[in-house]
């Protein structure tokens, strides 16, 4: 008999298990799904910063041929607001705050008829004052964006206790607050030998996801409501759906077609969404929305713009003493995710390297600007832009190299923070050391400032910076877990019905490698069914780089169950205890000699076709041990944190201002690879994320109005422009991770642009606070400097 | 509504015929009329590649094509370059080198390679990267597309 040996997955290089329908072109994503019957839904939108709606006719539009719905605020006076601080009718009452304000919804039998019908819909505003500098937001005189409460029709009704529409208005400017301290930043400035302060200016950029945004909605006869959507978070959807639309929960049932992209931008409800459902309800019909590009760019979130305010402190010897920031987020006309990046920015400030005294203020405030969502880091590139940007200007005015300051100041293993971040793992100081080693970045900073005088049009330089993310979830929602399912046939294949989504990041392959290592299986074993929640297990969704942490570890729950139930009844069969036996190739075997003893395939039926007759099935929900964060932001709420360093080396043409990212060289503490292959992928895709946030992305808004909404000239990095990388692994096989895995999703997108500022400084003695690092802003910088 | 025009092109090497309005585009004439949905509507304003067909053996961004030029012409989209020799090696090598992550660029990134390999079957590095500039794509970096048709261009000998 052939022996088998043990083998394993984990580490190897997969090849991602939808990775041949989609590049064969037969994945459906929503854009290609059409559903009998099916109506299309398109949005009319104000095109007005802030006005009042004076009046609408939709009377020619209803008139038109074709033309099935033509709804405004009017027409749903049950409708609830959305969004994070719930400060969002879906369809606009009585004032816009911003271009892109929905304003009526047409369903009609085709594109073109939906079109031409929003065409004749009339609307009077008149205008308001502009409110579109955060800065001005909070001044006395300045214009109010939600003084009255709002809700159906303008009218009372929403007042009234437990009313459908909720949102009291505010008599100021103020969307949220944020307020930390941890020590006495008092204190800590009077033990300080240098203090730095400056004023960072991050801006918008968006998602530009390739696939544009979509639903399909549709009633059945018993009025449940099914919805195709891209979601990243379908089970918290189902919920807030239900509470918009006035529905039971359980009539709403959502299917999530593969997605073109996530990064965050369907993290929350946007006003398309249940205005699609309320054409569907209308008509009787299913309703398919879909943006255009151009619609994409006006009305899909953003990544939150920030002016933070930062003062550093640190003693002569290089020990850090203090750090205070204060922040203005601009909140745009409505409250999604952005305004809630604080949650992430005060970790980085408080907890990527050991400061004693700590404060942190954001005021997230109204304006009539585009409003800011989740965006793959969630406020931790601008936060680490600012922090690492000190970092290496205190090092400079100490004259310590900038590595040794932050290896002196890095975390350990074992810390506890003032936050109460338990840093069970760590691996900072270990990505510190490879990052530079892989960079040159020590000789390389030296030889490059000593040019920085010299004659010469190009000058190079490096930079490094570092970050902390959660990579074991983040306990924001009651729960932060994720159910699994598994069953398996007859032939001793396997169905992994997960709650965790797949939005192009690799989970259902990871998910399914977890499985074959506890089931001794190959992938070709495993089906994964991931995307509707009336078949799968509840997850909170795809956020907080969670999902292999957290959907691994419910995987691997459910397999050890099935695998614990097949070794039983082979025990039984074979009359070996079950410590003995193993589960290798499909085969039951002998642990020690790896002789195989029966087929997993057999052994399963014979428990199915026996007199007891059972089936292998099990479930698991897994819930990370951690916690939720007191009043004071206070609490472990990773059940695992993440690390990576990165270098960057960068060429400034000091004539144009043109920067070119030359090398990005970076070591993650990704606390153990699991499908090298996906992990690549995963830090060479963020890196370029974080080199477009650092060099060429720029949604220009003036006026509350976006000047550049398309590719032309909103500009994402093409493959000539892309670096050359360099990436280490520092595997530090944390206890909780799946297989010793921690989530790596934001992390390698963070850094970029910290780093690209420091190497800026290295190669021209010039230090930038403000993104991207256009050519323009950059040539202004070293003219002013001279 | 304009009036209709009847043409006739090959698709996928079928000989094909359609009636197509004057305003109509390529693109919408390949998904929405002959309902061959691989290749996706990413702009619509031909700066993002997700819609690149070959036409007459070119690449084209289809949503900038009207349907009428395609009168007498021969298209060939994703769904035809699977029983092409090199369209399946470079769709082997997208899997293998972890070219896919969300996958909507992927259908025009195979119709751009399949292009710049059969004009180059020997690319450089370099070379490319300049092949698919005119293709967005947000998930992967393109570290892993370059890799794949290197792989593809590999296989070949």
């Amino acid at each position: 008999m052939q022996i088998i040996a043990r083998e394993t997955l984990i580490g190897k290089r997969i090849a991602k298990l939808d990775a041949p329908e989609k590049a064969s072109g037969k994945t459906r994503y929503i854009h290609d799904l059409d559903l009998p019957g099916q109506l299309y839904g398109k949005i009319l939108r104000s095109g007005r910063v802030h006005a009042k709606i004076l009046r609408i006719d939709t009377s020619k539009a209803k008139a038109l041929p074709g033309v099935h719905a033509v709804i405004t605020a009017a027409d749903v006076p049950w409708q609830r607001p959305i969004g994070v601080a719930r400060d969002h009718l879906p369809l606009k009452t009585d004032r816009v705050r911003s271009p892109r304000d929905e304003i009526a919804a047409v369903a009609a039998q085709s594109e073109e008829i939906a079109q031409a019908a929003l065409r004749l819909i009339e609307v009077e505003y008149e205008d308001l004052p502009v409110l579109t500098d955060p800065l001005d937001a909070l001044a006395p005189d300045a214009p109010l964006i939600h003084p009255e409460p709002h809700g159906a029709d303008g009218g009372t009704e929403h007042l009234k206790p437990g009313a459908p529409v909720a949102y009291s208005g505010r008599p100021d400017n103020l969307a949220m607050t944020f307020d930390y301290e941890q020590g006495d930043v008092a204190r800590g400035e009077a033990d300080s030998d240098l203090v730095v302060e400056d004023t960072f200016r991050l801006h918008y950029v968006t998602h530009c996801c390739m696939g544009v945004s979509g639903i399909i909605a549709e009633f059945d006869s018993s009025g449940n409501l099914t919805m195709y959507s891209n979601t990243q978070v379908p089970f918290l959807h189902k919920r807030e759906f239900a509470e918009i639309l006035g529905m039971d929960p359980a009539r709403i049932r959502i299917i999530q077609p593969p997605i073109g992209g996530g990064f965050g931008s369907k993290l929350d409800i946007y006003p398309f969404e249940p205005i699609c459902v309320f054409l569907a309800r209308a008509t009787g019909r299913p309703v398919k929305l879909v943006f255009s590009r151009e619609e994409e760019f006006l009305a899909s979130p953003t990544r939150q713009p920030v002016i933070l305010k930062l003062r550093s402190g640190c003693r002569r010897d290089g020990t850090l003493t203090f750090r205070a920031v204060e922040t203005i987020h601009d909140n745009g006309a409505y409250t999604s995710w952005g305004a809630t990046t604080p949650f992430v920015m005060m970790q980085t400030v408080s907890s990527l390297y050991r400061v004693p005294h700590c404060s942190y203020h954001t005021k997230a405030v109204y304006t009539n600007n585009p409003y800011a969502g989740s965006f793959r880091g969630y406020g931790n590139l601008q936060a680490t832009f600012a922090v690492e940007s000190h970092m290496d200007r205190m090092a400079d005015a100490l004259g310590i190299d900038p590595l040794e300051f932050r290896l002196k100041n890095a975390q350990d293993p074992g810390e506890v923070t003032p936050q109460g971040m338990q840093f069970k793992t760590c691996g900072l100081k270990e990505c510190l050391k490879s990052a530079a080693e892989l960079g040159d970045y020590q000789a390389k900073r030296r030889a490059y400032a000593a040019l920085q005088a010299e004659p010469g049009r190009f000058k190079r330089g490096v930079g490094l910076a570092s970050m902390l993310h959660v990579g074991g979830g983040a306990k924001i929602y009651p729960s932060d877990g994720c159910g699994t399912i598994l069953k398996m046939d007859d032939f001793g294949a396997v169905t992994l019905i997960t709650g965790a989504s797949e939005i192009g990041q690799g989970s259902e392959t990871v998910l399914a490698q977890l499985v074959c290592e506890e089931l001794g299986l190959p992938l070709s074993a495993v089906r994964v069914v991931n995307n509707d929640t009336e078949i799968t297990p509840w997850d909170v969704g795809v956020h907080a780089s969670r999902t292999t942490f957290i959907g691994g570890n419910s995987a691997i729950g459910a397999a050890r169950k099935a695998r614990a139930k097949i070794l039983d009844a082979a025990a039984k069969q074979t009359g070996l205890p079950a410590q003995a036996l193993d589960l290798r190739a499909g085969q039951i075997v002998e642990e020690r000699s790896g002789n195989p003893l029966l087929s997993l395939a057999k052994l399963i039926r014979s428990l199915h076709f026996s007199d007891k007759a059972e089936l292998v099935m099990t479930t698991h929900y897994y819930e990370p041990p951690s916690h939720h964060q007191d009043r004071q932001f206070k609490g472990d709420v990773s059940a695992a944190y993440a690390w990576a360093s990165q270098v960057v080396e960068v060429e400034v043409d000091t004539e144009t201002g043109a920067v070119r990212l030359l090398k990005v060289s970076g070591a993650h503490d990704v606390g153990r690879v699991l499908n090298r292959l996906g992990i690549e992928g995963q830090i060479e895709g963020g890196i370029v994320m974080g080199q477009g946030y650092a060099l060429t992305e720029e949604l220009i808004v003036e006026q509350g109005r976006i000047r550049n909404p398309a590719f032309r000239d909103y500009k994402l990095v093409t493959a000539p422009e892309i670096p050359e990388i360099a990436v280490r692994f520092v595997e530090t096989l944390d206890g909780e991770g799946p297989q010793g895995a921690k989530g790596v999703g934001e992390a390698p997108a963070i850094c970029i642009a910290a780093a690209t500022a420091n190497a800026i400084e290295n190669a021209t003695g010039v230090r930038i606070l403000a993104l991207p690092f256009t050519p323009e802003k950059v040539y202004r910088a070293l003219r002013e400097e001279r | 509504m304009s009036p209709k025009r009847e043409i006739a092109f090959t698709l996928n090497g079928v000989p094909t015929r359609a009636s197509v309005s004057p305003e109509l585009s390529a693109l919408a004439l390949i998904r929405e009329v002959l309902g061959l949905t691989g290749t996706k509507l990413g702009c619509g304003e031909g700066e993002c590649g997700a819609c690149t067909i070959l036409v007459d053996g070119r690449s084209v961004n289809s949503c900038l094509m009207f349907a009428l030029d395609c009168e007498g012409r021969s298209l060939v989209t994703i769904e035809g370059l699977a029983a092409d020799p090199l369209g399946a090696r470079i769709e082997q090598a997208f899997v293998e080198a972890g070219a896919v992550q969300c996958g909507f660029c992927t259908p025009g990134m195979v119709v751009q390679a399949h292009n710049l390999l059969t004009a180059h079957p020997h690319p450089t590095r370099e070379q490319i990267r300049r092949g698919i500039e005119g293709n967005l794509c947000r998930c992967t970096g393109y570290f892993k597309i370059v890799e794949a048709i290197e792989r593809a261009a590999g296989a070949q000998e």
